[in-house]
């Protein structure tokens, strides 16, 4: 099995290639940092409203408190999650799943496939959904969702969501015991690289910027710059008359890093903790609510 | 007899809502049933990870005809009023019934076949079926655990008719997802639906999943010459968690066998729902056993090794934990502890730790631990709650913090104390018995209910989210099963917090407690009514109250105090009672012998009371006996003689109070 395993990329393109047989549009990583793949305005606001919508892409996501400067195998502050929402959720839509996982090869006769209750909650963008994470043989592969409300609203219809963990999936794929020693590209190639050839120096670099280097106080007055951009954004109007939502969430995701930076920096106590998490709760209810009313007087 | 089958097909269900939502199912079900005057022989349901089923066997092929009264309008009711009754109910003049000058028709309703009536009541049991978290999917509105794809419904080999949003009624279902012929296959009556289910790699009846995980398990670990570790809940939940049960056997590196038994334990379990085993010496084996959805065409090798790398990439992490959290002492976490919420009304662990340190030198001393020593463990009871270990592993809270404080050389009876201060947390587990941890460990649960009883957040019927009754349960358990000598009350006025209410709290449990344990609840309101604290003087004192209450004298006596009392009662009433000593009547000798008796009894019962020698007082009470009787039978309390009547009503209030010294008989019933 190890021999054929899917590299790093390939299981990738697989991905792309399986989901795009499927109507998705293949989208790029959203180019703000998230923590997550769900933070992508393709997801979080697309989940919002009534228009269907079909969209698959890899995001990497970054938890600055995750670094180890590149020592553990098992964790990193920044991954690979390959996201798919499908809205509404298609009937079969756990059959396409495991037929996704069939793609990047793991035969579901021969593993152990479970789907094992975990229903997912993401304060910050109050948002929540029942599903399960996916284990193959123990291993947590996946995250698989139905969105029940997003920014405080209820959705309707309910999206779908898949997160696969690359990295995990790629270690199962390659029967690897170390992310660093997972190949990147074809083993065969000459060009050959491996997951630490292509990331190893900015764990490092970062592990050490997020955790020890990061200046608070900088990091401080850019949350208050991005916290008061907000309300003026979604005030705004574009030439259409509209309020400028998407630019609004962009400087959301940008608070809830920065948040995420100054808690790795160990630069929030416990009482602030939830005075900064309700903040950036009201700011994503704040653009989900605008963006329901910008969907609802175009449809 | 006609047979009913309804199954719901979904994707997975909760392991955990899967015997509730079985036995909601038939209680649901009943109910209906019986509404529609529908009878049955026997009922049964089934859960399991993908489908919740029911079947009803020996129902009627029809309901049995039913007869309504309808009320119609008054006699002399305008002629089109009667008319238009008698149209609506589809009945002729001469059939109607005059009750209070009023018409009723009695109408005749025909039993509808069962097979119209099951198809609303199915339909009506999915969409108010009461999950304890439901959801919605795709642009549907129905409600259910997870995703519903098909109802099967069949009654007496029929397809019922009925159908949910969009979800039409069939006698189709699925089997494995990964096993045997795929796509749906049809059952209509429940055995060639268990059977077909089988044939199918799907195992309907929890009980025979569960049945065969725990053989399996068995079988593997005999093999292996180790004994399954066995655990009800993981069983139960694993059920829930695969249709067609293989358990295998992994293996452990043996190199993690250095952590703490605990830790590989948990993070078997509650990670990723393995069985441990025993080595015949009794410690932990290397070994693991998972329990897999499917049979594998390798035959499982792959699973297997699967899990024993997950499993250690696990306690990979878990070895990390135990050695980062070794680098700062228990000491040096206190201030850590600032920074975590007991509760947003009740501050930080800090000052709890401040709180818990009060009480324990106010109780230490009473239990015969060492102040020093108990105040240490005090200090450091909550530390562990900083550490990676017990962040990963809340339930671990206490045994880490035991664990590290044995690590760092601290003395045993605090590392023991650390370990086991938050026991006892359930009835199969003993109070602790070392008087550190004891000291501890009451100190613990007394502030937790001091604290909350101080934010109002008492519990009230079914609610008690701070689990404050198992905390009073507990100081209570430690109270008896150590026979300790506690003024409980001195110890809780020691708390910050008020105590209002805390005591009578105390009270309702012990009385739950001793009447689980077979003890009258009166006498338990009796002995607390004399205000006493000491509640393992109090325990010893209902019981020999009970005894004594079972034998002549006890019996006579306490009618002789009801006598008493309703004679003072009644003549309270009419005026003030008598004050001062009674003085030795001049007769007759009935009075004059009860005076002697009680002068006689009372030095004596209070001698018996201050050595707690219950049985001694008692009898000293019983000896009372005769000459109470004597008393009620020859003498004639309300005299006409005022003095006469004063100095017998003192007679009597002598009696009660001498029986108050020992309880309030007043609260003892018949």
């Amino acid at each position: 099995m190890v021999s054929r395993a899917l590299s790093f990329q390939d299981i990738i393109l697989t991905l792309h290639g399986f989901w795009s047989e499927r109507g998705c549009v293949i989208l790029q990583p959203y180019d703000v940092e998230v923590g997550a793949g769900t933070l992508h305005p393709a997801t979080i606001l697309r989940a919002l409203g009534p228009k269907p919508w079909r969209a698959a892409y890899v995001q990497p996501s970054r938890r600055p408190s995750d670094g180890r400067h590149g020592d553990n195998p098992n964790r990193l502050r920044q991954f690979h999650q390959y996201q798919v929402i499908l809205k509404p959720n298609p009937p079969d839509m756990q059959g396409l799943y495991l037929a996704s996982l069939e793609a990047v090869g793991i035969d579901p006769r021969l593993h152990d496939i479970r789907f094992v209750e975990d229903d997912w909650e993401n304060p910050t963008v109050g948002a929540w959904g029942l599903g399960w994470e996916v284990w193959c043989d123990g291993m947590e592969i996946s995250q698989y969702t139905y969105f029940q409300q997003v920014g405080g609203l209820d959705v309707s219809p309910v999206s779908g969501e898949i997160t696969y963990g690359l990295e995990r999936l790629a270690l199962y794929v390659q029967g690897v015991e170390s992310i660093y020693d997972l190949a990147f590209n074809d083993p065969q190639s000459p060009d050959f690289m491996t997951y630490g050839d292509v990331f190893m120096e900015s764990e490092r670099e970062f592990s050490a910027f997020e955790q020890e280097q990061a200046d608070t106080a900088i990091l401080e007055r850019q949350f208050q710059d991005m916290e008061a951009m907000v309300p003026r954004l979604l005030a705004a109007k574009g030439r259409r008359g509209q309020p400028l939502v998407l630019p609004a969430f962009d400087h959301v995701l940008k608070a809830s890093h920065l948040f995420n930076l100054l808690d790795a920096r160990g630069a929030i106590a416990v009482a602030q903790r939830q005075s900064y998490i309700g903040a950036i709760r009201d700011l994503c209810r704040a653009c989900a609510q605008a963006w329901v009313k910008l969907q609802a007087a175009d449809a | 007899m006609p047979q009913l089958l309804l199954e719901l097909f979904s994707e997975e269900i909760p392991a955990r809502m899967q015997p509730g939502a079985a036995s909601e199912l038939e209680r649901t079900a009943a109910q209906r049933l019986s509404r529609a005057s529908l009878t049955f022989e026997q009922m049964a349901s089934f859960a399991g990870p993908r489908r919740l089923a029911l079947v009803v066997d020996g129902l009627p092929a029809r309901q049995v005809d039913q007869t309504e009264e309808r009320k119609g309008p008054r006699v002399g009711a305008p002629e089109t009023a009667l008319a238009g009754f008698l149209r609506q109910a589809g009945v002729a003049r001469e059939d109607l019934i005059e009750r209070d000058g009023v018409w009723f028709a009695n109408l005749a309703r025909a039993g509808r076949p069962t097979i119209e009536l099951v198809g609303k009541i199915a339909a009506d049991l999915v969409t108010q079926f009461a999950w304890p978290k439901s959801m919605v999917w795709g642009s549907g509105s129905l409600r259910w655990v997870r995703p519903l794809h098909r109802i099967l419904c069949v009654f007496d080999e029929q397809t019922v008719s009925l159908a949910v949003d969009g979800i039409v009624g069939a006698d189709l279902t699925e089997g494995h997802r990964f096993m045997g012929e795929p796509g749906p296959f049809a059952a209509r009556d429940f055995e060639s639906y268990r059977a077909g289910l089988e044939a199918r790699f799907v195992i309907l009846d929890p009980a025979d999943r569960r049945r065969r995980i725990l053989e399996g398990a068995r079988a593997l670990c005999q093999a292996q010459g180790i004994t399954l570790i066995e655990d009800d809940g993981l069983l139960e939940e694993v059920t829930g968690m695969v249709e067609w049960p293989v358990p295998l056997l992994g293996a452990m590196d043996r190199r993690f066998l250095d952590l703490p038994p605990e830790v590989i334990r948990t993070s078997m379990r509650t990670h990723q729902r393995y069985f441990a085993a025993r080595a015949p010496d009794g410690a932990l084996a290397p070994f693991f056993i998972a329990v897999a959805n499917v049979e594998a065409s390798d035959g499982g090798g792959l699973i297997a090794a699967g899990n024993a790398r997950v499993l250690a990439a696990r306690l990979e992490d878990a070895r990390y934990f135990w050695e980062e959290d070794r680098r700062l002492s228990l000491e040096d976490r206190l201030g850590a502890l600032a920074g975590i919420t007991f509760h947003g009304k009740l501050g930080s662990m800090l000052e709890r730790v401040a709180r818990l340190e009060v009480l324990t030198r106010a109780i230490a001393p009473k239990v015969g631990a060492e102040a020093t020593l108990a105040l240490a463990a005090a200090r450091l009871a909550k530390a562990d709650l900083t550490t990676a270990m017990v962040g990963e592993f809340p339930e671990l809270q206490g045994i880490m913090g035991g664990y590290y404080a044995k690590a760092e050389g601290l003395d045993p009876a605090i590392a023991a104390a650390v370990a086991d201060h938050y026991k006892p947390q359930g009835p199969s587990e003993s109070a602790p018995v070392a008087p550190v941890t004891i000291a501890v460990a009451l100190a613990d649960k007394l502030d937790t209910i001091l604290a909350f009883f101080s934010i109002g957040e008492k519990p009230t019927g079914s609610r008690d989210p701070f689990a404050l009754r198992r905390s009073a349960l507990g100081v209570i358990r430690i109270i008896l099963d150590n026979r300790l000598r506690l003024p409980l009350g001195e110890i809780i006025a020691a708390s910050p917090f008020p105590a209002d209410g805390v005591m009578d709290f105390f009270a309702d449990r012990l009385k739950v407690l001793l009447r689980e344990r077979g003890a009258r609840h009166d006498l338990v309101d009796a002995v607390f009514a004399i205000g006493d604290d000491d509640l393992t003087r109090v325990v010893a004192l209902i019981e020999a109250l009970d005894g004594f209450l079972h034998t002549d004298n006890g019996e006579n006596l306490l009618s002789g105090y009801r006598r008493a009392s309703n004679i003072l009662a009644a003549e309270a009433r009419k005026g003030p009672l008598p004050v001062g000593a009674a003085a030795r009547p001049s007769g007759p000798p009935e009075e004059v012998t009860l005076f002697d008796a009680l002068e006689n009894v009372r030095p004596r019962l209070a001698e018996a009371m201050e050595k707690e020698d219950f049985a001694a007082g008692l009898d000293a009470l019983a000896s009372l006996r005769p000459s109470v009787d004597a008393f009620f039978d020859a003498v004639l309390v309300n005299s006409t003689i005022p003095r006469e009547r004063d100095g017998r009503l003192a007679l009597l209030m002598l009696v009660r109070a001498a029986m108050g010294r020992v309880a309030d008989f007043s609260r003892i019933s018949g």
